[in-house]
């Protein structure tokens, strides 16, 4: 009972419908308002006789003339509240019908009925800040851990980080000298496929003469009507296909120029009209049928060869790095369709191909095939080691943005990464990625909703990490992109514990983690720097 | 949701942030609007039968005869009591009875004898009793003149644009038809027979008129087939808007007549329009419309109609303030026209230089699709008696409950009860009042009224009684569409007990509203209204409380699927299409509401009741607001005439939502609009469901100072807020005025609409401009008879006390702290300088007197009191009404209303006088026969006199000498 100031009337007489009451007032400013002296406002601003002091009408600029009553806008009234804390309220909460001191001294006038709750009050109070101190203590027992294990995770990202660049270093290494190899076994394959293949060219062309003379034989015994060795002019004129102007008819004249001046050829002779006409030539046999053109020379084992790489490279591995957009996908995925359409005629016409071309090209010789098995296996090799270098770059990467990464001031958050919380509502499942992404999934159906992605920490500047900002989430309709800031607050559990959209598209989370608990003061500074007992 | 969601978008998506003019008619898509206004003036077909004239004690009567038609009409002349003359006309002998609206006026007016001064065959002449005024009816063509002296005051059918549109079967006949002209019509004959109602094919008097054409639209001889074929076009018995089919089974039904107004360049009223308070002319546009609809993102500066609907104007001159009530609620237009209006300033100059100016003149039309002509001239002479007339006809604004005037919070949606609480711990917390609290309609289980959201307010009651605890209320939402759900009990009643609107084929009527597909119970019923009423008692209400009030939103109906997104003008009410009294379905919600409340209390508690629909009579029933405006200074502006011509017609309890529905508003828009808001009537902060939150303290500590100051200002003033209100419940008096309402000769004021009055005595600026550092207010006041003692008028900043001279523009410089407020010398302004958290808490407190001297040392006042929740003012006489005036250097408080008794704890605190001079002493005498010393400081550069605690009791004689 700290108010009751010995002799101090409070209240004066001349305050209207009220019985005098002793009111409280500040205990540390006591010594201004000292009974039946001259007071003067706190401010200086003014001296009034004392009797004016808590008179139920302002009489300083500052209010302090009452500290008991509402009669100053400016006043705030002293609760002692005896058991619990003590607090100011704006002095227009003093009489005005609602308890706010739990001591209830605030309506001493009022007709309010108030219930002296402090003690309760108090030991709730206490009872949960027991509860909040040991809470505190075993979470910031916690986040020494984490710290530690924080601490431990960095020098093992660090660790890591500096092994891989040395096996980055080896890799490269690697890869150069393969290239080399590659390069080495590529010359004598290339040589060697060349030369097969020229081979192939002289062989195809004998081929090809051979078959031409057998065709010239078989016109001169076509041609050669009356069978005495020679091709005469009246013989040759009924090929008309042969007419160099395309009249429809072969005269003498034309026909003679086509047997280079003469009226009949001999079989040697007709070695050189046969250059001439060979093109356009028809047998007689197969008149009216077109023959195919010649063969065009493409050995086919290499085309389809060409045809397979090039499928094959669109699916080669270096092309992936991590998750690519969806529609981004989808594009790829129309792409090569129409690829494969493309490619779908080569393939119809292969057969068709191979029909006319009864000779293919021989397999490569032992020799050849050694060397291109050789190139192969020095390509895979120099890919294979290409490959790991670019998986030892991401892992590089990964770890370095983790490591790069706003932790907190001792990395207590670092637990936290690539891990996700889910907190279920009546309606809802809410998961917070910490350091990623908040994001929120209809229970009962639906798609799931970008909350916003991770932005930066954003609490108060003495608390900085106190509040995770995420945002830029998905678009609301005629509003901002959805955003979503997360309370941190301490707790002995990494735990999700509400939700809410306080306004539209904006939301908040509450999330409890040892990795806010702050060094408990001993639990009795706690309860002794707050409350008077 | 998925079926709400679709029609969401659909009627929302449909424009960008504006209005989607396309959604609602103009007078040229509007059918009978095109008809009437192609009628040309001067060709008027009415003639007064003098023959059938009778005169009775209450009224006379005489036939009309249209001759081009030969249809004759009822004309009903009524002089009514406190200067009132009223105009009847109806159809002689209507097919079926007309529309007549009921439950608007408050009781038949009392009437007082007319009497014939002479007649002959052009006309009589009638005296309207005391002033000398007269009315003259003319006979050919038909015409009405007021006359006062040698003055016409006002002419009706001076301009010949009188219409009545009979009503008629559909009677094109074969052998009408024929005769007239045969026609390859005859496939249209057969349209048109196709959709003949039955019964019209066999009345027997259709056949007989045979010359009866349309009057609005009256062909000539040889071309009545044209009439036939052109029916469809003319939407004489069916048009067309957009998607939606009017059918109209009794034809056309529209009536017109005009008015001239001699002398009058000034015309206010006719709300609800987001234009200037003073009307502008009409030619070359649309005509200002009256049609209660939802319009979505409304513009300004144009005379598209919104929510509601008075239909009273009001005419002003330095000579004489008269008023127009056209009492129709079916949809209406009224043009406007002046033959001043395009003249320039030189022009009119010039005129005057001249002599050669004609008189200016204002003339005005209404139009409407159905009902009759009943109107009532009301003749002032006076502002404050054209209220007066008004309110004897509609009555009064309703007295609120005092917390009711205090500040309101609301938001579309607060989340849950856990928000709430919140909210209000909010206001604590940074120490700002607030009375209200507003549930949006998120509150209810799917949009069901009169149910909570299960999971987002489990416990209604105890969030009711949270607010009990801190002495505040709540609103929740209570809309007139009621979702068609079998297992909601309010549906299943509404139905069983036919309640519903019906539509044209006799089913219940059923549109789209926030729940999805909804009835429409029929308000128009007054077994439904008991009904209605019936279900705010606190056990059928679940979850309700006597600190619970009622918004009514959404009641013009809107029906998001239906045309011009209101109901189909087809519907029934009863025996009655929606097309005649679709203006008074908003009354009828509030009124129905409103009676709720007070019989849930056994008639003992006011009730507030908030609508955004409204009609003539509205003020009866509580507060009404601009409905969903947007964020943005010109809408800040708007505000002002909005509610300024609100007051003028009858409903004082006027506010706009402030900071504006939709869009965000930037924070200093925020904070003017708080300071405007302040001193407006209904003050309520609002916020559409996609905007960010803006509770006063989410703007930085500086910008929650600045609001925080605003609100207790309104807080403070809450005394003399009151006292306004009782006096516009009593007289009619409107709470915020137009500066021309006190200054009628201060041709100066006329157009003002940037500043306005609180009563007589405070003249408030609002400061309107983004970034203004300051505005020039025009301080009235020449010296006039409202200012008995003065010579010249002077004002005193509220703020500084700085004392101005009237009659003249000033300068003022502003910051953001505060908008220019002042007092008018001469007047007693009562403040509760104790501001608590709401306005409960300051019930007990003292009052300061702020007494601003006129420089003849004079001032006048009053001061109500009540308990401030009861009608035990009314019933009991239980209030303290006080004069205050200062005079020969006294001050003194003296007893206005000696049958009453009131006791009031409350007590005078402090006196402060504005313009004083230092006296030697003070001395307080109270009844008892004591004198008291007072002791008092005296701010010489300011000549503000303030007297310390002169301690008497607020309801008790005293006087204070200065010596």
């Amino acid at each position: 009972m700290d108010f009751n100031l010995a002799g101090v009337h409070w209240l004066s007489d001349l305050l209207l419908c009220t019985q005098p009451l002793p009111v409280p007032t500040i205990p540390t400013e006591r010594q201004f308002y000292e009974e039946n002296k001259p007071f003067t406002c706190l401010d200086g601003s003014s001296t009034i006789p004392f009797d004016r002091v808590n008179d139920d009408y302002c009489d300083c600029r500052d209010g302090s003339d009452e500290p008991g009553t509402a009669a100053c806008p400016n006043g705030s009234f002293h609760c002692t509240n005896a058991g619990f804390r003590p607090t100011f309220i704006p002095s227009s909460r003093i009489n005005d019908g609602i308890c706010d001191c739990c001591d209830t001294t605030d309506e001493y006038n009022s007709g309010a009925t108030c219930q002296n709750t402090c003690r309760e009050m108090g030991r709730k109070e206490r009872e949960s800040l027991q509860i909040m101190a040991e809470i505190t203590k075993e979470g910031f027992l916690l986040k020494q851990q984490l710290i530690h294990e924080a601490k431990r995770g960095q020098e093992d990202k660090q660790g890591k980080l500096t092994e891989l660049q040395g096996s980055k270093k080896g890799l490269e290494e690697k890869v150069e000298a393969l290239r080399t190899v590659k390069e080495t076994a590529e010359d004598p394959e290339k040589e060697a496929k060349e030369r097969h293949l020229k081979a192939w060219e002289e062989q195809k062309e004998l081929i090809r003469m051979e078959k031409d003379k057998t065709r010239m034989a078989e016109a001169f015994l076509e041609l050669d009507d009356d069978a005495d060795g020679y091709v005469s002019v009246a013989e040759l004129q009924s090929h008309l296909e042969l007419d160099p102007d395309s009249d429809g008819s072969l005269s003498e004249t034309e026909t003679q120029g086509l047997l280079g001046g003469a009226d009949k050829v001999d079989t040697s002779t007709f070695e050189t009209v046969w250059s001439g006409i060979k093109d356009k030539y028809l047998s007689e046999v197969s008149q009216g049928q077109s023959e195919p053109p010649a063969p065009v020379e493409t050995p086919q084992e290499e085309e389809s060869r060409d045809f397979v790489s090039d499928h094959d490279s669109d699916h080669y591995p270096e092309d992936y790095a991590g998750e690519e957009d969806v529609e981004d996908d989808e594009e790829d995925d129309h792409e090569e369709e129409e690829e494969e359409e493309e490619k779908v005629p080569p393939t119809v016409q292969t057969p068709e191909k191979r029909e006319d071309d009864e000779v293919s090209m021989p397999p490569y010789d032992t020799e050849t095939q050694s060397l291109i098995d050789a190139a192969q296996k020095a390509r895979d090799d120099f890919d294979e080691a290409e490959r790991a270098l670019r998986e030892v770059d991401d892992q590089m990467k990964n770890l370095e943005k983790e490591i790069g990464f706003d932790f907190g001031p001792s990395a207590e958050f670092a637990y936290l990464y690539s891990q996700c919380y889910e907190l279920s509502t009546s309606e809802y499942i809410y998961r917070l990625c910490p350091f990623n992404r908040v994001s929120q999934k209809p229970k009962f159906g639906g798609s799931e909703t970008n909350l916003g992605l991770w932005g930066q920490w954003a609490g108060p500047e003495d608390n900085l990490y106190s509040v995770m900002k995420y945002d830029h989430g998905q678009g609301c309709w005629q509003g901002p992109n959805r955003s979503t800031t997360v309370k941190l607050t301490c707790g002995k559990e990494t735990v999700v514990t509400s939700t809410s959209e306080p306004s539209r598209c904006e939301y908040l989370m509450e999330f409890t983690t040892p990795a806010v608990c702050q060094e408990p003061a001993s639990l009795d500074e706690v309860l002794h720097g707050h409350t008077e007992l | 949701m998925g079926p709400l969601l679709v029609l969401w978008l659909a009627v929302f998506l449909s424009g960008t942030w504006a209005v989607d003019r396309g959604n609602f008619k103009t007078c040229d898509q509007s059918a009978f609007c095109k008809r009437q206004r192609a009628l040309k003036p001067g060709q008027s077909p009415y003639r007064a039968l003098l023959e059938t004239l009778e005169l009775t004690n209450t009224k006379l009567t005489l036939q009309l005869i249209n001759d081009n038609n030969k249809v004759r009409l009822l004309l009903e002349l009524y002089r009514l009591q406190g200067n009132m003359t009223r105009v009847k006309i109806n159809e002689l002998k209507p097919l079926k009875p007309r529309f007549e609206v009921p439950d608007v006026l408050i009781n038949d007016p009392p009437t007082e004898p007319l009497s014939l001064l002479s007649q002959d065959e052009n006309g009589v002449v009638l005296s309207l009793g005391a002033d000398s005024q007269w009315l003259i009816v003319s006979a050919k063509p038909f015409r009405l003149d007021i006359m006062e002296g040698r003055e016409v005051l006002l002419s009706l059918n001076s301009r010949g644009l009188l219409a009545f549109e009979h009503l008629r079967i559909r009677k094109d006949t074969i052998s009408y038809k024929i005769k007239n002209k045969v026609y390859s019509a005859w496939e249209n004959i057969k349209w048109v027979f196709s959709r003949l109602p039955k019964s019209s094919q066999v009345d027997p008097e259709g056949a007989e008129k045979k010359e009866e054409t349309d009057a609005a639209n009256e062909p000539a001889e040889g071309e009545v087939c044209v009439c036939v074929c052109t029916a469809k076009e003319d939407g004489m018995w069916e048009e067309t808007f957009k998607s939606h089919t009017d059918n109209k089974p009794n034809g056309p039904s529209s009536i017109s007549l005009d008015f001239s107004l001699p002398g009058v360049e000034h015309v206010y009223g006719i709300p609800e329009h987001a234009d200037s308070l003073k009307l502008k002319t009409t030619d070359g546009g649309d005509p200002y419309r009256l049609f209660n609809l939802d319009v979505f993102q409304y513009e300004l500066f144009n005379p598209m109609a919104l929510y509601g609907a008075i239909p009273v104007m009001l005419s002003h001159s330095a000579q004489r303030t008269m008023g127009i009530f056209w009492l129709n609620a079916a949809e209406t237009w009224v043009d406007i026209s002046s033959n001043t209006a395009g003249k320039t300033v030189f022009g009119q100059m010039l005129d005057y230089v001249q002599g050669s100016s004609e008189t200016p003149q204002t003339d005005v039309r209404w139009i409407s699709e159905s009902g009759i002509i009943d109107v009532f001239i009301m003749l002032g002479p006076t502002p404050t008696d054209v209220f007066s007339q008004y309110a004897s006809l509609t009555g009064t604004q309703a007295f609120p409950p005092l917390s009711a005037l205090a500040y309101h919070q609301c938001r579309w949606n607060y989340n849950d009860q856990e928000d709430v609480a919140a909210v209000d711990q909010g206001f604590d917390e940074h120490d700002i009042p607030y009375d209200f609290i507003w549930l949006d309609i998120e509150h209810t289980d799917g949009k069901r009224y009169f149910t909570w959201d299960p999971h987002k307010f489990p416990q209604p009651k105890d969030m009711l009684q949270g607010l009990v605890d801190k002495r505040r209320k709540m609103v929740t939402i209570v809309d007139p569409h009621i979702k068609v759900d079998s297992s909601y009990k309010i549906h299943n009643e509404i139905r069983s007990k036919g309640f519903y609107v019906k539509n044209k084929d006799g089913g219940d009527y059923e549109g789209w509203c926030w729940p999805g597909n909804s009835g429409y119970p029929d308000f128009t019923n007054p077994e439904m209204r008991a009904w209605w009423a019936s279900m705010f008692a606190y056990d059928q209400y679940e979850g309700s409380m006597e600190n619970m009030y009622t918004w009514n939103d959404m009641n013009e109906p809107s029906v998001f699927n239906g045309p011009e997104v209101t109901m189909h003008k087809d519907a029934l009410h009863g025996n009655w299409e929606n097309r005649d009294l679709h203006n008074l379905y908003g009354l009828y919600v509030q009124m129905a509401t409103a009676e709720g409340l007070i019989e849930r209390s056994g008639g003992v508690e006011r009730p507030f009741v908030l609508t955004r629909a409204f009609f003539a009579g509205s003020q009866r029933y509580g507060a009404v607001w601009t409905g969903d405006n947007t964020a943005e200074w010109e809408h800040l502006k708007i505000s002002i005439p909005m509610c300024l011509s609100l007051g003028l017609v009858g409903v004082s309890f006027c506010g706009a939502d402030v900071g504006g529905f939709f869009k965000s508003p930037s924070t200093e828009l925020l904070v003017r609009w708080y300071q405007t808001g302040a001193y407006q009537p209904f003050f309520r902060a609002h916020a559409h469901l996609d905007t960010p939150r803006r509770e006063p303290w989410l703007f930085g500590p500086e910008n929650t100072a600045l609001i925080r100051e605003a609100v207790r200002q309104r807080y403070a003033l809450l005394p003399y807020w009151y006292q306004l209100f009782y006096h516009a419940h009593h007289s009619g008096q409107p709470v915020m005025r137009p500066l021309w309402v006190e200054y009628p000769q201060d041709t100066a004021t006329f157009s003002m609409d940037d500043q306005f009055l609180l009563g007589e005595d405070l003249l408030v600026h609002p400061v309107t401009e983004e970034g203004g550092r300051g505005v020039t207010a025009y301080l009235p006041g020449k010296g006039e008879a409202t200012a008995l003692f003065c010579v010249l008028q002077v004002w005193f900043d509220v703020h500084t006390f700085q004392k101005h001279n009237g009659a003249q523009n000033l300068y003022i410089p502003v910051t953001i702290s505060s908008i220019p407020v002042f007092q008018r010398g001469g007047s007693i302004i009562p403040r509760k300088a104790r501001v608590r958290r709401s306005s409960s808490c300051m019930e007990h407190d003292p009052y300061t007197l702020f007494v601003a001297l006129s420089p003849k040392r004079f001032a006048q006042g009053e001061l109500y009191i009540d308990d401030g929740h009861t009608f035990n003012f009314d019933k009991q006489k239980q209030f303290i009404h006080r004069r205050l005036s200062f005079a020969n250097k006294a001050l003194s408080s003296r007893n206005l209303a000696p049958g009453s008794q009131f006791i009031t704890p409350s007590w005078i605190e402090k006196i402060v006088i504005l313009g004083a001079s230092k006296p030697s002493k003070a001395t307080l005498k109270t009844p008892d026969g004591k004198e008291n010393l007072l002791e008092f400081e005296f701010d010489a550069s300011m000549s503000v006199l303030t007297l310390r605690k002169p301690g008497v009791n607020a309801g008790v004689d005293w006087t204070v000498v200065l010596q």
